[in-house]
């Protein structure tokens, strides 16, 4: 079908993308490179030397590692289960008719809006709080200790505020994608006496794979590098029970001011997203196939 | 699923939906109402902060302290600008990307993809140092370029989804037609495309619009969007719910109001190709 | 291309500030959302009226995040400030590193002599005056009075921790929710570390010793963190470990606390007019164990002058306005006596006006009580009561703060706790170099 004409067009066409791509990569994906190699500490300028593989050594062996990283793909699996079950349920009540439709509509998208520090801002001082937050008030008037979500249960608490973030975003793709579903089809299936889980199995959700696949994929992007939320609700803490990779980057570089070892946590970081990028696509890559 | 529902159902329905609709939207709407009363009564147990007296003392404090024009100007302008920046440069290589796929096109997309994953606290200070000897720092063009690049590869992905949408066979017609590949975007590809770029827009210019890591690193006060608005009310000595509930409302209000009344448009794009 | 770009920019910079002479200079002043920062911001106009010619333009920002900016500003000489607000633990290390403006130039009505001693020193260095305090404090015992009354126990002025543990005890009434005393749980360097670092100082415990080698598998750490933990375990308020300086605050407010030790500054709260519990504090030094050292801090909030700003001068003009005798007696004619920024000039506390607030002497004698060059018990190579002033200690004192929550908050045990702190910190100091 394509020319030579139009492969030569389509070239000049997407190389503005890749070549600025390519540059917002290199360019401080280079220096990111550089510095990992360089015992650079920003707070002792002129000391810098050369370090080797010092500090991938360092950020790998320290003992924050380990955890960070159970604790970034459990983060990433919380969302994902909550948001697409979550998002699933939702989307099939709000396609029912009902009264103020709209407006209900409305409500549930709108935690999306929300910036990751105002959500996060928000539901730490004013839901979570053990003595101020609204849960604790509950909590004390059915006369029970309130539950201090954020020192016993961090990466838990943390979830629910980024999927509560992120559950419009699901809800309102399947919403979209539900809508399109053949009603005809849907109809005749009830005729032929399919009750509804029969119907939900080998109808709906047939329907929705490719959505819930986009939803997986786009959310993933986004939830492996959470960090705002993070820095804002519990600081990584209590020990390191809620800190990510990022948060862990984050402290190398701007606690310490250890740029050479934030570097090497950075690059660390952007393989192990790859290597999940990759893992990704083969697993879920095919749903996208049109 | 069926059409034909009783009203019991209907009524379980209805109610259900609502419930869950208000529990999800209650957060928000406690903000809205926090930032009504004083810091003494915005710590009070629900019940007392419902009853306590409302004030706009908050809002007149926020609106003294800071500049909040400035800030809402700033956020549309990297948001906007951003926003139209990348749909320049991802238009035409979605459009090259859905019609004439090469054999590596499925990779190149997913390394765009990846691109996005690179942790941006690991990359500030190279960042930082490029902005300062660019003489970029605290400037807005800086920032819709930074945020251009970060959205990037989602709204190419976005289009992509989109384009390949669109039958080849109508291309085909308009080429047999001797329609060149300007007036083929232009005249035919545009207008089928149009409602998945008005909801790629619609996102990223919500996901520019929340973005607060660069847009609070790389600015001080004339580029400073709504995000450092909010950082100067978070967690100061003292009591802080009234005042920072109140600045809250004011940095979520446009864009929550500009995404419900474009709620139809932004879903309508959403599919990613979904609908078959 | 850098270099012509650079060219071109500094003949624009020029030129600009040859408009900017006939007409104004603005600076810009990156400062931390405290209660006086922001009072001072409403206050503009004194200083405008003076200072036509200079305008100020603010950056106003929570501690953490102005904390990272302008280091990242100063350090890699990015120019966005003209003036910056740092602590006390920044000053020493920046002012080492020659990144500050010597501020021993200013006029002779600033009275430089008048600054507290030991906030003083604090910010000297090489016998440069390297930042200017704004506004400083210490950390007391903040009590309640009529509880303190109930449970027939009397607060000397010096309590030791025993006695602070026996009051705890007794005024504990958790079923009505009064917790006998509150204190910092969550974790930070300028956090729960502020307070156990000054606490460690009267159990003579020390970071480390002059090897630089950690010291938390010592005795005097033990038995800090242990009496810490029993203390906050059986007295202490619920979700203690997320409880930072704002939450304290509100519990002591809301009358739920029976004591609280904590910064000075807290006092102008607890007294104000959001307490419910005004008319009941009393104030108290810092507790000790009968070493000879007490466990309060030293801290100050301070203008500095980053060195390599093109408007030095109206900078210059502007830090000693905001830290003048002058300043001053602006705040206590406007807003009166218990909002002037405390903790900075001898001679506010010499003024009988001011000796009238009830926290004022309390104030002034913590301070006082503080040394931050001999911060311990046994002799130490660093300098700072509640912090160690090396650029290491910001990582390494929220590590071990991480470490130390968690015990509070259950998950791990003191003794683990300890452990992985001198394990974490060894590995650090050897990394940096400091252990050989």
């Amino acid at each position: 079908m394509a020319t030579e004409h139009s492969r030569t067009a389509a070239r000049l066409m997407v190389s503005p993308a890749v070549i600025l791509l390519f540059l917002w990569m290199i360019v401080p994906l280079g220096m990111t490179i550089y510095f990992s190699f360089l015992r650079y500490n920003l707070l002792m300028p002129g000391m810098e030397s050369w370090a080797g593989f010092d500090n991938y050594y360092y950020f790998i062996t320290q003992p924050a590692f380990k955890s960070a990283l159970v604790n970034t793909l459990l983060l990433v699996a919380g969302v994902l289960l909550i948001t697409v079950f979550g998002g699933i349920a939702l989307a099939l009540l709000l396609d029912q008719p009902f009264r103020g439709q709209g407006i209900v509509r409305v409500m549930v998208i709108a935690p999306f809006f929300v910036m990751p520090t105002v959500s996060a801002l928000v539901w730490k001082n004013m839901f979570m709080n053990p003595v101020n937050g609204i849960f604790a008030h509950i909590s004390k008037s059915l006369g029970f200790q309130p539950f201090d979500f954020l020192s016993h249960a961090p990466l838990a608490s943390i979830i629910l505020i980024v999927a509560w973030s992120w559950l419009p975003f699901a809800t309102l793709i399947l919403l979209t994608a539900l809508q399109s579903l053949d009603r005809e089809q849907m109809e005749a299936a009830e005729m032929d006496g399919a009750n509804w889980l029969n119907r939900f199995i080998y109808l709906t959700l047939p329907h929705l794979t490719r959505s819930i696949t986009v939803v997986i994929l786009i959310q993933t992007i986004f939830l492996l590098s959470v960090f705002a939320e993070i820095l804002v609700t519990t600081n990584g803490g209590p020990g390191t029970a809620s800190t990510n990779l990022p948060f862990l980057v984050y402290a190398q570089s701007l606690l310490n001011f250890d740029v050479g070892g934030g570097s090497a946590g950075g690059i660390i970081a952007v393989i192990l997203a790859n290597i999940v990028a990759v893992f990704l696509m083969r697993m879920i890559g095919k749903n996208l196939e049109s | 699923m069926s059409r034909k529902s009783t009203p019991a159902r209907q009524a379980v329905v209805t109610v259900a939906a609502w419930t869950v609709g208000f529990l999800i939207f209650f957060p928000i709407l406690w903000i809205f109402i926090l930032s009504f009363k004083t810091e003494g009564d915005a710590i009070r147990t629900p019940l007392g902060v419902l009853t306590s007296g409302w004030t706009f003392e908050s809002y007149h404090e926020v609106q003294e302290r800071s500049n909040y024009l400035l800030h809402f100007w700033n956020s549309v302008v990297l948001s906007v600008g951003s926003t139209i920046l990348a749909l320049v440069i991802a238009i035409p290589a979605a459009w090259a990307m859905a019609f004439v796929p090469g054999k590596r096109t499925k990779d190149l997309l997913m390394w765009m993809l990846s691109t996005k994953m690179m942790p941006a606290v690991g990359v500030l200070v190279p960042m930082y140092l490029l902005f300062r000897d660019f003489g970029l720092l605290d400037t807005r063009i800086g920032l819709v370029v930074v945020l251009t690049l970060i959205n990037l590869p989602i709204v190419i992905w976005m289009l992509y989804t989109y384009f390949k949408e669109i039958p080849g066979e109508i291309l085909e017609a308009a080429r047999m037609d001797g329609a060149n590949l300007r007036s083929e975007i232009l005249y035919i590809l545009t207008p089928m495309a149009v409602p998945g770029i008005a909801s790629t827009l619609l996102l990223n210019i919500i996901l520019a619009w929340n973005e607060a890591f660069w847009t609070l690193q790389l600015t001080t006060s004339n580029a400073a969007p709504l995000t450092q608005f909010i950082a100067s009310y978070s967690s100061p000595e003292g009591l802080f719910y009234a005042k920072l509930s109140a600045a809250s409302t004011m940095a979520i209000a446009p864009i929550l109001i500009l995404g419900w009344f474009s709620q139809k448009q932004l879903v309508r794009g959403l599919t990613f190709g979904a609908v078959k | 291309m850098t270099m012509t770009y650079r060219a071109i920019l500094g003949a624009t910079v020029a030129l600009t500030l040859a408009g900017a002479a006939l007409a104004e200079t603005t600076i810009t002043v990156a400062t931390v959302n405290n209660g006086d920062m922001i009072r001072m911001q409403g206050l503009m106009d004194a200083f405008n009226a003076k200072h036509p010619d200079i305008k100020v333009e603010w950056v106003t920002l929570e501690e953490n995040v102005l904390r990272q900016k302008v280091t990242t500003d100063i350090a890699t000489k990015g120019g966005q400030f003209d003036v910056m607000t740092i602590g006390t633990y920044e000053a020493p290390i920046w002012g080492k590193q020659g990144w500050l403006v010597s501020l021993n130039d200013l006029p002779a009505e600033y009275d430089v002599d008048d600054l507290l001693p030991a906030i003083r020193g604090g910010l000297t260095v090489d016998g440069n005056l390297v930042a200017a305090p704004f506004y400083g404090e210490s950390s007391m015992v903040m009590y309640r009075t009529d509880l303190m009354e109930k449970a027939g126990l009397t607060m000397p002025e010096a309590p030791t921790w025993d006695f602070i543990k026996e009051a705890a005890a007794a005024m504990t009434d958790k079923s009505n929710e009064v917790y006998g005393i509150c204190l910092r749980g969550k974790a930070g360097w300028g956090e729960n570390m502020a307070f156990l670092s000054a606490m460690s100082n009267s159990f003579g415990a020390k970071w480390f010793d002059m090897d630089w080698k950690p010291q938390f598998d010592q005795q005097p750490w033990k038995d800090t963190l242990n009496f810490y933990l029993d203390l906050m375990n059986n007295y202490g308020p619920p979700g203690a470990s997320s409880n930072g300086f704002n939450e304290n605050l509100a519990l002591f407010q809301q009358g739920k606390c029976g004591m609280w030790i904590d910064a000075t500054v807290a006092a102008s709260f607890v007294t104000g007019k959001d307490s419910t519990v005004a008319d009941k504090v009393g104030f108290a030094l810092a507790p000790d164990k009968g070493l000879g050292k007490r466990g309060n801090w030293l801290w100050a909030w301070n203008l500095a002058i980053p060195a390599g700003t093109q408007k030095e001068e109206a900078a210059k003009a502007f830090v000693a306005w905001a830290t003048s005798k002058e300043y001053l007696a602006l705040v206590a004619e406007k807003e009166g006596w218990a909002n002037v920024p405390p903790g900075t000039r001898t001679s506010l506390y010499e003024n009988p006006e001011y000796a009238k607030i009830p926290f004022a002497k309390m104030t002034i004698d913590s301070i006082n009580s503080a040394d931050p060059t001999k911060p311990t018990v046994d002799p130490v190579p660093y300098v700072g009561v509640q912090f160690v002033a090396i650029p290491e200690f910001q990582g390494i004192g929220t590590m071990v703060g991480q470490l130390f929550s968690a015990a509070l908050a259950g998950s791990s045990t003191a003794d683990e706790a300890l452990a992985q702190a001198q394990a974490a910190v060894t590995q650090e100091m050897t990394r940096a170099g400091y252990i050989k």
